[in-house]
């Protein structure tokens, strides 16, 4: 039987099934009050910590359709507000992103927003105040948001340059949840949980994590992240080996340094 | 005379003379190295005659040593390892002095046999970095490795052999420094010098020699069981490593760990060991390949100057912590106090059952009853107290008064322009290496540099510059402001914020003409940035003084102006030295201070000091560089001059040598060099030292201003 692969709209893109995520703290909490008083939510922290889980977690729990932007360094207003298209010879209006969601009263989850370039960042003020709306600037009108709607941003205050940082005008429109790589024994649940590990080896993973967040700052910049142990824990589970699984999934992924290359390696050997 | 000839003895004698003449006396004379030598062939005997001359530039008595043995060596040796002998003699030379290098030397054949050894072994130096972040990561205090004569640990260092060679490949002996390096760290993670019993135990029952011996294999059963149960990796190649080495081993009676079996119980300490050390008293040890020595001395040395130093940082911590509480810092009343005693039934430390930590404990800090949070620092701290006392003892627990916080700031603002004061030594500097070309190798950590701060002066010099180009720097400005990262409109994009309408009129008649209609119908906002990090080192030699100085000051001022127009990142520093041991570089601006007043002040206080060793101050700034996260790197040597110091070694063409490959190695880490210079000689040394089109000489000291800001805007533009 051939598999037929989904087409979706992005407005239609509801989570039907429950994705896996472990709260590490009152976060679903906050998020829920924040969504209900139509607040925007600012999600800071590490890469690989778990934030864009979180988002999928609650758009499953609101039953709200997900609309995931990726910001980069030449993202536009009008990649998230929209355009005009020509077709046959006319010209016709396209929604971008952000406006979809708005009109579909959807989540609309901008990642990594300091990426994007900083004239693009103001168009989503008015959105995240008490106005709740989308100026559209080149078809005149103005789009108001319904409750149902959410605007949510993320952010990795570790390691962007100053000159990406976030505008205060930005930041303090928001509320805030901090993430960080989960405790140990939570940790080494999720990373079994997610690759099917055995416990024993999911607990040296987690070791040997740790391990490298000790290195932050002496010649890396982040520690291995829970994502990476994943990674790891499903090469291992595939039947590669521990030491060759946390070279090619964790200490590659790190760095280049030849040096802190082979010390990691060293380090998840001196564990397996 | 072909070259192909050897040389006849009187011939070597008559060339040696010349390089040796002042390591020579009527009692010692060049014949009999002249006539060892006369025997090799030319290619050898020239080898010989190059490197006795180059040595002999450094030290005649170590050149005649050279010669004198250089026929011995190249019996037991081929010319590489003939010559790695001669350099590893010239590093102890450098490092050590002559008498040690002169050792070396003699002991050629020593050097030969273990020559072998040495091509299968590791060297130390060659793999201290992966072993110190290796050890870094597996927790704990920072361990500093080093090379020494004899193996062990006083708790923050770690001394090891330089090369290891008893394994017969190079990987193998890299598992025996890791195997060594671990069950150092060990020691202190798993306590072996905790709360000071075993300090206890060497005072008072006189645990020495064989006794101590007996006591370190002991102890490191219980270490090797606990890296077996964390660490089972480590525990493979330890074990494999004693299954090589340690192999039929005399002494090791076959009872061995039934006897030490009670070690291996994860509930065992220090005092276990101990235990079992006076029951098996004048039993011989094992031998282990990694196990070294204990130095119960340099432990205590270490740990008297670490635990009082720790003590007064944890006192001071807590009395920050105090003063969060309260809002006022505590004991303003008492200034002399060291400790404020009504502080200490208000803290209290608790211990915790914590499976998220390596121990399963944790310590929590406890204020009027309530846990505070200790930041980072402190965490450290607390950390490394856990590691050495195994608790936080009760007597830490008290405020720091203002007295020892005092004191505490007195100690640590130790001051780089006060080093020069005192007796003389390296602490705190930078070390960088130098290229001998003659020796075609570098002098590894030859070069001592330091920052200082530039004294700031008067703005006047700074408000005289601006009047005096007032127009010069409305142009400047204006050229500059053309280059800034403007925003333009692209048309005909395939993609874009908005439809260009010319493009579709005639996408519109293409179509009715039956072409095919282009898709690059939009325009698209396009913003050109620039993103350059430069960094201008300005020589502050001696011959600068005057109007070449005036001149860079003013440069300085216009060029700052206009990158502040600009916004590039830029930095400044100015530099100079005096021989290697004082290489200096002044911060006048760094990359991450704003371009105001007190860097202004900074620029004006640039002036004239000693001399011009470029290789130390281009590394330097090299590293500074490399850290900036930009497209562009760009290092701008204003100077007035080729590289010069006091010592003659450096005049000349080592100067330019060393110059040279310094920016070679900036090159190589994709940093930009140019030069600016205006010594009218430059031509004739700048293409060689920078590459024909990195420099630009400068006629007319009073035109620098002008064409700095002209040059620099060609240059990025």
């Amino acid at each position: 039987m051939q598999h037929q692969l989904r087409v979706i709209k992005p407005e239609d893109y509801f989570i039907l099934d429950e994705p896996y995520y472990e709260p590490v703290g009152d976060e679903i909490a906050v998020f829920e009050a924040a969504y209900h008083h139509g607040l925007p939510i600012l999600l800071k922290g590490p890469t690989g910590c778990g934030k864009t889980r979180f988002m999928e977690h609650m758009a499953w729990r609101l039953k709200r359709p997900l609309i995931t932007v990726s910001c980069h360094d030449d993202l536009t207003s009008s990649d998230l507000v929209g355009r005009f298209l020509v077709k046959g010879g006319e010209t016709i209006w396209v929604d971008g992103p952000l406006a979809r969601a708005v009109r579909a009263g959807g989540i609309c989850y901008l990642d990594e927003i300091v990426e994007a370039r900083k004239d693009t960042t103001v168009v989503i003020h008015p959105l995240a105040d008490d106005r709740r709306c989308l100026p559209m600037e080149k078809v005149g009108e103005l789009l108001e948001a319904p409750t149902e709607f959410c605007l949510a941003i993320s952010y990795n205050p570790g390691y962007q340059s100053v000159l990406k940082d976030l505008k205060q005008s930005t930041r303090q429109r928001f509320v805030a949840l901090e993430f960080d790589y989960p405790g140990a024994a939570l940790e080494q649940r999720i990373v079994e949980k997610e690759s099917g590990i055995a416990s024993g080896a999911a607990r040296q993973l987690v070791k040997f994590a740790h391990m490298t967040r000790n290195l932050k700052g002496q010649g890396l910049d982040e520690g291995a992240s829970t994502r990476l142990l994943v990674h790891a824990a499903k090469l291992m589970v595939a039947g590669v080996a521990p030491v060759v699984a946390c070279k090619s999934a964790v200490a590659q992924a790190l760095t280049d340094d030849p040096d802190m290359l082979t010390a990691i390696n060293e380090l998840s050997g001196s564990l397996f | 005379m072909s070259p192909t000839t050897p040389l006849t003895a009187a011939e070597l004698e008559d060339r040696m003379d010349r390089y040796l003449d002042p390591a020579l006396s009527s009692r010692r004379t060049a014949a009999r190295p002249a006539a060892d030598l006369a025997g090799f062939s030319a290619a050898e005997q020239g080898f010989v005659l190059h490197w006795g001359a180059v040595i002999a530039k450094d030290n005649a008595e170590l050149a005649y040593q050279f010669t004198a043995f250089a026929p011995r060596a190249m019996g037991l040796m081929d010319l590489d390892a003939v010559q790695s002998w001669l350099l590893y003699a010239m590093d102890l030379y450098d490092k050590k002095g002559q008498l040690p290098a002169i050792r070396a030397l003699q002991e050629v054949a020593e050097f030969a046999s273990n020559q072998q050894e040495k091509l299968a072994g590791r060297a130390l130096e060659d793999c201290v970095g992966v072993l110190e972040r290796f050890v870094c990561g597996l927790n704990g205090r920072p361990l500093k490795l080093a090379a020494g004569d004899r193996h062990y640990t006083d708790t923050e260092q770690c001394l090891l052999p330089p090369v290891i060679g008893r394994l017969p490949d190079p990987e193998a002996n890299f598992r025996l420094y890791k195997a060594m390096v671990v069950h150092q760290w060990a020691q202190n993670w798993y306590g072996t010098w905790r709360g000071g019993v075993l300090l206890e135990a060497v005072a008072t029952r006189g645990l020495t020699g064989a006794g101590l011996g007996l006591f370190h294999a002991l102890e490191q059963v219980r270490l090797d069981a606990c890296i077996a149960r964390d660490f089972p990796g480590l525990q493979r190649d330890m074990a494999a490593l004693r299954h090589v080495l340690d192999r039929g081993a005399e002494g090791r009676a076959p009872d061995w760990s039934a006897v030490t079996a009670a070690l291996a119980d994860p509930a065992a300490g220090v005092a276990d060991s101990l235990n079992l050390t006076a029951r098996l008293h004048g039993r011989r040890p094992d031998t282990c390949c990694y196990r070294g020595a204990l130095d119960p001395d340099a432990v205590r040395a270490c740990l008297e100057s670490r635990v009082a130093l720790e003590r007064d940082l944890f006192r001071i911590a807590l009395a920050r912590l105090v003063e969060d509480q309260d809002g006022r810092p505590p004991g303003a009343e008492q200034p002399e106090a060291l400790t404020l005693p009504e502080t200490a039934a208000r803290l209290g430390a608790q211990r915790r059952a914590d499976p998220d930590s390596p121990t399963g404990l944790r310590f929590e800090l406890l204020l009027d009853g309530k846990p505070v949070a200790p930041p980072d620092d402190v965490r450290s701290v607390m950390e490394s107290i856990l590691q050495d006392h195994g608790e936080i003892p009760p007597e830490y627990l008290v405020a720091a008064g203002p007295g020892l916080y005092r004191r505490a700031a007195a100690d640590a603002g130790r001051d780089p322009d006060a080093v020069w004061a005192g007796t003389y030594h390296e602490e705190g500097a930078f070390l960088y290496d130098e290229w001998d070309h003659e020796r075609r190798h570098h002098r590894k950590g030859w070069c001592v540099l330091r920052e200082h701060a530039v004294p700031p002066a008067s703005l006047d010099c700074y408000h005289r510059t601006l009047a005096k180009h007032r127009g010069l720097i409305k142009s400047i400005r204006r050229t500059f402001e053309v280059l800034r990262g403007e925003e333009r409109i692209a048309r005909r994009q395939p993609h874009g914020e908005d439809v260009d309408l010319d493009a579709l009129v005639d996408a519109y008649a293409d179509c009715r003409a039956g072409l095919e209609q282009t898709d690059r119908l939009f325009t698209r906002l396009h913003r050109d940035e620039r993103n350059i990090a430069v960094l201008f080192m300005v020589d502050m030699s001696g011959s600068t003084k005057g109007w070449i100085n005036d001149a860079e000051r003013e440069s300085l001022i216009l060029l700052a102006e206009a990158l502040h127009t600009l916004g590039d990142r830029f930095a400044i520093y100015g530099f100079s030295g005096w021989t290697r041991k004082r290489c200096e570089c002044y911060p006048v601006k760094r990359f991450a201070e704003p371009y105001d007043d007190s860097a202004k002040a900074r620029i004006c206080g640039i002036a004239p000091r000693d001399y011009t060793r470029m290789g130390a101050p281009i590394r330097h700034l090299t590293k500074l560089l490399r850290a900036q996260d930009a497209r562009t790197r760009l290092l701008i040597t204003l100077s007035d001059g080729k590289p010069d110091d006091y010592d003659h070694q450096y005049r000349g063409v080592y100067g330019i040598e060393d110059t040279r490959a310094a920016l070679f190695e900036a090159r190589r880490d994709g940093i930009h060099p140019f030069c600016i210079t205006i010594d009218e000689q430059g031509a004739d040394y700048l293409p060689h030292m920078y590459g024909p089109a990195n420099y630009a000489v400068i006629a007319d000291v009073g035109k620098l201003p002008l064409k700095v800001s002209d040059i620099y805007r060609k240059l990025t533009s």
